[in-house]
């Protein structure tokens, strides 16, 4: 019967993304090989990371309820500075690739730029990211039950979707800021967008207090979404002539030479 | 443990049938006969799953619940603690009356239990079609989980309507046959079927038998001057529910009585001029499946013996002593006018038997058919003279006649619970020492019948302590020191906790299951004697590497033997029996004849896992409302994107990205 939750938490788990998708980057065969391998990427790091997780639980006293909350901390921090880490190793491969690119190809202009490239790896990061967060779940909504015979809040798979969705769009204002600060040499954006994941994936240890995550997440997606819609060349007064629609005769009558 | 689950029957109409995924209802704990109307008409959340104490598991609240289907998910039944007083059978107020003797042809006036209502405490609930299924839970924590989880989220307080989340229950015992068995063995078929293994098996298992003298077992047909008195009864039963079906009264105190009653004859055979046959028939319950089988085989000289072999029957039925200490003995009255029909000397030497003993024996004093038995079998082939020990003298005495309550519990088996399972093996219970003079009284009078001679006939006694640790075995506890001592090498480690009674199906031919297999071991053991070769020539059926002709009259019987002392190791040994196993198919399946009315058509569907689980269910409301947001998110999302797409290069421009970039 809960086939409706599945769908329903599917689309907003992924909506967003699967918009994205379509119409920016499935059309490019370029931008959606570097997709694929943005996605292998956090993987990889995922791996890493709950490989080392595993191997201190394994040697961990697994009755002491404290020293596995400990551990679980020191999980997540450690994801999170390997996602990092990954990010900034896939920017350096990405700028050796574009050099070997050019060179390769025909043309005189770079087929992919690095923005794009910020913005296409951001995405991919998220894809997987959410991926893994949301798909157990997902499975267990389309059974016929629902969350909360041992009193815990059935609203868990909504929120879940809404957090996963929240992790994605984060994914991707990180990659677009992350990479416009490598490039720019701007190291303490790079802090700083390191300092807001881990304050994003520590909100989730508030759960089950679904309101206390989800409300800080998505006040920190805004601003992080406004901070990339800056980096990459937006301003108020772009918005201003999209929403009046003067673009077309603003840009033909005051034509200028890039 | 947790679930025990009907399992789907076809003679002709009575089955139960789940979904492929399980039903999912919300629970509902029937309160009173009353609170049904809850379930069946005003309930706002149906299909509820119900769940039935065992006061309520009555035929009427059935009844309603099985109209009611469309409403009704699913029904969880309570086990009580213990037998309840009043007594329940699920099974037919008269057994099996299409497939015995008496017919419009032969008897019209004993036929339909017009004299005497055999099972009058008979509902046939275990015959009803529901369209749900129905499980059954020991009282357990797990039960109490359950019911915890109803009065919490369920209830209904002062008439107002429970709010979602609800508690639900999912049940799945999904039966893949469907309609009857004629329908269900042609859709067997391999062209047919999409399930490839099949939909239904036919129920079939293995008849037990043993002869006192050797018979060689290669020729069948009649064998001249062979004069057989054939011991006859039943060793399987059922209940409404699957897997526990003890058959305490209705089929062990026979099997245990005759087992007894072999042991004691064990050594006194030799010298009697009639062979005796000692035959336990399986899969009775059903329409005489074993014995109509036997019978056919006989009829078709397939058999080692024929009918015309056959002096006399003596059939051992439910046995139970009950306070009065009284045993009858019921005749067939339609042969006995028969003239050739020698009944009376077969009575008059069981009174014989029993005299000394600590019973007595009498003849129903009411002209009435013979109750159910293979007997009636044999009578619808030839008159042969026969008797059928009852204890009994019209109605079943038996409360809980083929039911889950016809256990060890019923026949005051009462083990006191701070023994060892050793200790209570040792321990003979009253009950015990009355089966032992039933089955002395079986033995001696075989022993007169086959030719014996009365003064010599008190040398034949049943021995208390094997009844008692034969009945602690079948009732109690199937693992202990004296069954495994008898078991086959090869057979360990497939005995469960607790016996089944339950005739079981083939996968696709027939095989022989626990019941059957147990009895063949301890008859081997008790009527064979050791033979000193080795285990490769045991196996291979022969004395020594060198002899061949025997393989065809005695069977061989590789026994684990005792434990060494203060070691693990076993002493196995080789006994040499006269003990044979033969097919206990209907014949109707043999000729394909799946409407027939002559035999037994009984058939089981196949099936899958069997489990259940509690979860608590969300309002459908709610799904709708989370399906309608994601799709609204969906497409905000989509008609967003295009939008900022579109126009990305005006919002995107002014860059600071040095040349040539591409939008």
């Amino acid at each position: 019967m809960t086939a409706a939750v599945f769908f329903g938490c599917t689309f907003i788990a992924f909506g967003p993304a699967i918009a994205l998708f379509l119409f920016t980057i499935a059309r490019e065969p370029l931008r959606v090989i570097f997709l694929i391998a943005g996605a292998f990427f956090w993987l990889v790091s995922l791996l890493l990371s709950s490989l080392v997780w595993f191997i201190s639980v394994q040697i961990s006293n697994k009755e002491s309820a404290a020293q596995q909350k400990g551990l679980l901390i020191f999980g997540v921090v450690l994801s999170v500075l390997l996602q990092e880490t990954f990010r900034f190793g896939y920017y350096k491969l990405l700028k050796k690739a574009n050099e070997g690119l050019l060179t390769l190809s025909q043309e005189e202009t770079m087929p992919i730029s690095i923005r794009q490239l910020a913005y296409v790896s951001g995405l991919g990061f998220g894809f997987m990211s959410g991926a893994f967060s949301v798909v157990n779940i997902l499975a267990d909504s389309a059974g016929p039950g629902t969350v909360g015979i041992h009193g815990d809040s059935q609203h868990y798979f909504l929120s879940s979707a809404f957090m996963t969705m929240a992790i994605i769009l984060l994914h991707m204002f990180w990659g677009v800021v992350f990479f416009d600060a490598c490039e720019k040499r701007c190291w303490w954006a790079v802090g700083l967008v390191v300092v807001i994941h881990l304050v994003v994936s520590c909100l989730t240890f508030q759960n089950p207090d679904y309101t206390a995550t989800l409300v800080p997440a998505y006040v920190i997606l805004f601003g992080m979404g406004v901070w990339a819609f800056y980096t990459a060349g937006g301003s108020l007064r772009n918005i201003k002539l999209c929403l009046t629609c003067k673009d077309k005769d603003f840009l033909l009558s005051n034509h200028r030479p890039r | 443990e947790i679930t025990d689950g009907e399992s789907g029957e076809y003679g002709d109409v009575f089955c139960i049938s789940a979904s492929l995924s399980g039903d999912v209802g919300v629970l509902h704990l029937l309160e009173s006969e009353e609170n049904l109307d809850w379930v069946l008409r005003t309930g706002p959340n149906p299909p509820y799953m119900v769940i039935l104490e065992s006061t309520l598991f009555t035929r009427p609240i059935l009844m309603k619940l099985k109209n009611g289907s469309s409403r009704v998910a699913g029904v969880l039944a309570v086990q009580p603690t213990s037998n309840p007083p009043e007594g329940f059978s699920p099974h037919t107020s008269c057994p099996n009356e299409n497939t015995g003797v008496y017919s419009e042809t032969y008897g019209p006036s004993y036929a339909h239990c017009n004299v005497t209502m055999w099972n009058p405490l008979g509902t046939g609930i275990s015959y009803e079609e529901f369209d749900f299924p129905i499980f059954s839970v020991k009282d357990d924590n797990d039960t109490e989980v359950i019911r915890r989880c109803y009065m919490e989220h369920n209830r209904a307080v002062n008439g107002s309507t429970p709010q979602y989340p609800l508690c639900a229950m999912q049940l799945m015992s999904h039966m893949a046959a469907v309609t009857d068995t004629a329908t269900c063995m042609r859709r067997n078929a391999p062209t047919f079927s999409l399930a490839p293994d099949g939909v239904c098996d036919p129920l079939g298992d293995a008849n037990i038998w043993a002869s006192t003298k050797p018979l060689n077992s290669s020729t069948k047909g009649h064998k001249d001057g062979v004069s057989v008195v054939i011991a006859a009864t039943k060793l399987d039963s059922r209940s409404f529910f699957f897997d526990v079906a003890p058959g305490a009264d209705s089929a062990a105190t026979g099997l245990v009585a005759l087992l007894a009653a072999a042991s004691a004859l064990h050594n006194a055979t030799a010298e009697l001029n009639r062979t005796i046959l000692y035959t336990f028939f399986n899969g009775e319950t059903f329409d005489y499946i074993g014995s109509s089988r036997m019978v056919y085989d006989m009829a078709k000289n397939d058999f080692t013996v024929d009918l015309d072999n056959i002096h006399s029957i003596l059939e051992v039925g439910q046995v139970a002593l009950g306070p009065d200490s009284r045993l009858w003995l019921h005749s067939d009255p339609v042969s006995k006018r028969n003239s050739s029909v020698n009944v009376e000397t077969l009575v008059s030497n069981l009174q014989a038997a029993a005299a000394g003993l600590n019973l007595s024996l009498g003849e129903p004093n009411v002209t009435q058919p013979l109750p159910p038995s293979s007997f009636q079998r044999f009578l619808l082939e030839r008159p042969i003279p026969g008797v059928v020990i009852e204890n009994h003298q019209t109605s079943f005495t038996n409360k809980y006649y083929q039911s889950m309550f016809d256990n060890a519990e019923y026949l005051k088996l009462n083990y006191p619970p701070n023994l060892t399972p050793e200790e209570q093996l040792e321990l003979v219970t009253d009950s015990a020492k009355a089966l032992t003079e039933v089955a002395t009284t079986v033995a001696r009078g075989l022993y007169l019948q086959a030719g014996g001679e009365l003064a010599q006939m008190s040398r034949i006694q049943a021995d208390s302590e094997l009844v008692s640790k034969m009945l602690y075995t079948f009732l109690v506890r199937v693992n202990n020191s004296w069954f495994d001592q008898l078991v086959k090498s090869d057979w360990t480690g497939v005995l469960s906790e607790l016996m089944l009674y339950e005739i079981n199906t083939s996968e696709r031919k027939v095989k022989t299951t626990e019941p059957a297999l147990m009895v063949q071991c301890i008859l081997a053991n008790l009527t064979g004697s050791i033979a000193n070769i080795t285990e490769g020539n045991c196996q291979d059926k022969k004395m020594d590497k060198d002899e061949n002709m025997n393989k065809d009259i005695y069977s061989y019987l590789w026994v684990q033997g005792p434990v060494r002392p203060n070691s693990t190791e076993r002493d196995s040994f080789c006994v040499r029996s006269l003990v044979r196993q033969s097919k206990a198919l209907s014949p109707a399946f043999e000729l394909s004849e799946y409407t027939s009315k002559n035999y037994s058509t009984w058939a089981e569907s196949r099936w899958s896992a069997i489990k259940g689980r509690i979860f608590l269910v969300a309002s459908h409301d709610l799904e709708m409302l989370t399906l309608g947001v994601g799709v609204g998110v969906l497409l905000m999302s989509l008609l967003l994107t295009y939008i900022v797409s579109s126009k990305a290069d005006i919002l995107f421009s002014s860059g600071r990205e040095p040349t040539n970039a591409t939008y």
